[in-house]
């Protein structure tokens, strides 16, 4: 389920209060915790993901205000919507924690990741794996008579299919950075 | 700005937090520290004799005055052992602030003697913990630790100090100066669910207020407010064990503890009620037994300043996230200003259903024979205490379920046990803190004998400081819950639940110039109690009881309030099955 269409056009209050708070069904959050960037701030939250045995897809880490200290952790993780507003309220309990964005239901927001492809391949399959690039934007970083090393942007999805159609052309490896997040609008 | 040493700043901020009391142990990393506590006089030093027994001091201390208990111990092997404390005063909701030594900052890392990663290991286990690496933030550090520990649900903190910033000088900034604006908790609870509860209650036909740990914690004036809310409103009340003493056992809407081991009365009223006002208490494993079969046809509101514990194992109606305090009096000035009135009639119903539980007598037992039960220990105990300006500490295990079942609580803050760790050795060290802060009370720690061993070293510090608490164990030379169990589910192979080799415990008593006293018959336990009580120094008194007594009623895990065992006719041979089984 992609958050992006999830709640599109939906109304703050409304999108929560559609929620069915005890469901059984899975569901994919991108959180944006705002903390500050003291020593172990990160092992703080990642130990409460795994000492209360919740799910991270994904997570990105980075100070965003240098004067403040306060360092953006995004993160992607999948729960129902009752271990999704536990997690949210485990987080926000959190002393270092100042605020907690639920990105996926407070209206439409946008999700990017950038990755790094290598691509290993001489003749037909080396051309194949530039046309490909071109047709997803990635640009070249890197190449070799028989390799490439490949930038790409985008919404997680389009990075998985980029990848899965290098596989038959010489994938030799992958880095991803890990989803950054923001809502849309002007707020 | 006064300039001082890094050891200097630690004792003052304590002296400036009102800190009277600091239950530790020295060490290397924290000689600086311990050299500036032996140059002053306003803060008290009790050495124990293990780190673990001086955070269950500082949680008894704690629990029994409402102020935050402060422990102070070495790296390493100091911080280790405090851990089980520190753990223990998380799930209990129990304001620490544990200071801990540690190895120079220029050899963290290095795997130095005494080294341990305090904070790595200590982080699941604190509300909040820091390392100090600049002497001029340590005052403000520990200001901030106080108010981290003390505000919103309370909990333990760790302030981790490196050996050479307690030498190294630094400016001092007192408590008010401290920055704490970041960490400010919700206390008011939201006005339209407050109505909405008003308005519920109004209307309720079997309600029930199931209170907690957090009663206590917000204070005198909320055991007050819900003492007010229950004679304003006439509603049944009942309370977890964390929560003995925010209403008084002699109170006649008084349902007695639920949960596993709650009265019947208790739990079939929360299983059958048509509304439950929740007050501070956190919907435990221990309280609500099977989840899909808990109280299936009530409106639930459940008040509580920590917004993680909604929803976390129950599904509420009405959630109201505060300071029970601040609800406790919005709802009680709305309840009165709206001239509102419970539904009487049916209110009355209720409880003549409540009272023909109450007729079952689910506390009954037999004292027959020259075998003391544990019960009539307890209830002879209860008997020759009750109206004293009394203080009662336990162990973990059937004796602790007893306690709470036998004896009771007239006020809060009388009644520290170890609730959501469980942990065995806590009552020992417990009593110690208890005694430190009411040298005039009576202080009782009801024990087993494999409980009251885990931590028995504290007769030394009992001894040192004239503490005249009352180590009461019932002894059944056995881990009797851990036997009740194995009866239960394990077809009664008693796999190492039997305490052998057990001490005379007279004797011991006697080894560390204390006073032991042995009473094996019922006919001489009143003499035997009074004279523990009469006695003047720490006694040791062991009591021998029936050795396979089992801990009734009982939830068996994985059964919902309604299916209780009830005494010792009860059907146990069935009663758990394999889906409960795998439950603790």
């Amino acid at each position: 389920m992609s958050p992006l269409d999830l709640k599109k056009g939906a109304s703050r209050k409304s999108a929560y209060d559609l929620k069915t708070p005890f469901s059984d069904v899975n569901e994919r959050h991108t959180l944006a915790v705002l903390v500050d960037n003291v020593d172990g701030v990160l092992a703080r939250v990642i130990g409460l993901f795994s000492g209360r045995g919740y799910n991270i897809d994904s997570l990105t880490v980075a100070e965003v205000d240098h004067t403040g200290h306060r360092s953006r952790i995004t993160v992607v993780t999948t729960g129902t919507p009752q271990v999704i507003n536990q997690i949210k309220a485990q987080l926000d309990r959190m002393v270092v924690v100042h605020e907690v964005h639920d990105l996926t239901v407070e209206g439409p927001s946008v999700e990017r990741e950038l990755a790094l492809v290598k691509v290993r391949g001489t003749g037909t399959e080396r051309v194949e794996a530039m046309r490909t690039a071109e047709i997803f934007r990635a640009r070249v970083m890197d190449t070799t008579t028989e390799s490439f090393v490949f930038e790409l942007t985008g919404a997680p999805d389009k990075i998985d299919a980029f990848v899965e159609l290098m596989v038959p052309l010489g994938l030799v490896e992958v880095a991803r950075t890990g989803v950054a997040a923001m809502a849309r609008g002007s707020h | 700005m006064t300039r001082m040493s890094g050891a200097e700043i630690v004792v003052k901020s304590l002296i400036d937090q009102g800190v009277d009391t600091v239950f530790g142990y020295p060490g290397g990393a924290v000689l600086p520290i311990y050299d500036e506590i032996f140059k002053q006089n306003s803060i008290k030093h009790i050495l124990v004799r293990h780190e673990q027994a001086a955070t269950h001091a500082a949680e008894g201390y704690a629990r029994s005055t409402g102020k935050p208990g402060v422990v102070l111990v070495t790296s390493g092997p100091g911080a280790t052992n405090a851990v089980t404390g520190l753990t223990d005063a998380l799930m209990d909701s129990i304001p620490l602030v544990v200071l801990t030594g540690q190895v120079p900052t220029f050899m963290i890392g290095n795997d130095a003697f005494q080294e341990a990663d305090t904070v790595g290991i200590t982080r699941p286990c604190t509300k909040h913990n820091w390392l100090v690496k600049e002497t001029d933030a340590l005052a403000e550090t520990l200001h901030q630790a106080f108010h981290v520990a003390t505000n919103g649900r309370p909990g333990p903190v760790l302030i981790d100090i490196p050996k050479d910033v307690q030498f190294a000088e630094g400016s001092y900034m007192p408590p008010k100066k401290a920055k704490t604006s970041h960490y400010q908790p919700q206390v008011k609870g939201d006005m339209q669910e407050i109505a909405a509860v008003v308005e519920a209650m109004a209307k309720a036909k079997r309600p029930i207020i199931y209170s907690g740990g957090g009663v206590i914690n917000s204070g005198s004036g909320a055991t007050q407010l819900l003492r007010e809310l229950v004679s304003a409103t006439g509603f049944p009340i009942t309370s977890t064990l964390m929560g003995l003493g925010c209403y008084p056992a002699s109170g006649k809407n008084w349902l007695g503890m639920l949960g596993m081991h709650g009265t019947y009365e208790a739990n079939m009223a929360m299983h059958d009620c048509d509304f439950m006002l929740c007050i501070g208490a956190r919907f435990d494993d221990r309280i609500t037994g099977r989840t899909d079969a808990f109280s299936p046809k009530s409106v639930k509101v459940h008040i509580d300043i920590d917004p993680s514990s909604i929803n976390k194992n129950i599904r509420v109606d009405h959630p109201i996230v505060g300071d029970v305090g601040h609800i406790l009096e919005d709802l009680l000035r709305m309840w009165k200003a709206d001239g509102r009135r419970t539904n009487a009639d049916a209110v009355k119903k209720w409880w003549g259903k409540i009272d023909d539980w109450r007729a079952i007598d689910c506390l009954k037992f037999k004292q027959e024979g020259n075998i003391i039960k544990p019960q009539y220990a307890l209830e002879r105990l209860e008997a020759l205490t009750k109206g004293m300006d009394r203080y009662i500490t336990t162990e973990v295990g059937q004796h602790q379920m007893w306690a709470a079942q036998y004896l009771g609580f007239e006020e809060p803050n009388r009644w520290m046990t170890s609730g959501g760790l469980g942990t065995m050795g806590y009552g020992f060290p417990a009593s110690v803190g208890v005694q430190i802060a009411h040298p005039e009370a009576l202080v009782i720690n009801v024990a087993g004998e494999a409980s009251w061993l885990m931590n028995m070293q504290e007769m030394g510090t009992a001894m040192q400081y004239g503490l005249p608490v009352k180590q009461f164990i019932l002894n059944n030379e056995r881990l009797g819950m851990v036997r009740q169990w194995q009866e239960l589910l394990h077809g009664e192979r008693y796999s190492s639940s039997w305490s052998e080799s057990l001490p005379d415990f007279v004797k011991l008593a006697e080894a560390f110039g204390a006073k032991g006293i042995l009473c094996d018959n019922p006919e001489d336990l009143d003499e035997a109690i009074k004279e523990m009580l009469a006695h003047d120094g720490p006694v040791l008194f062991d009591c021998l009881v029936e050795k396979h007594e089992n801990c009734f009623p009982m939830i068996p895990s994985g059964k919902a309030h309604n299916e209780m065992l009830l005494g010792e006719n009860a059907d146990t041979a069935n009663a758990i099955q394999a889906g409960g089984a795998v439950l603790v």
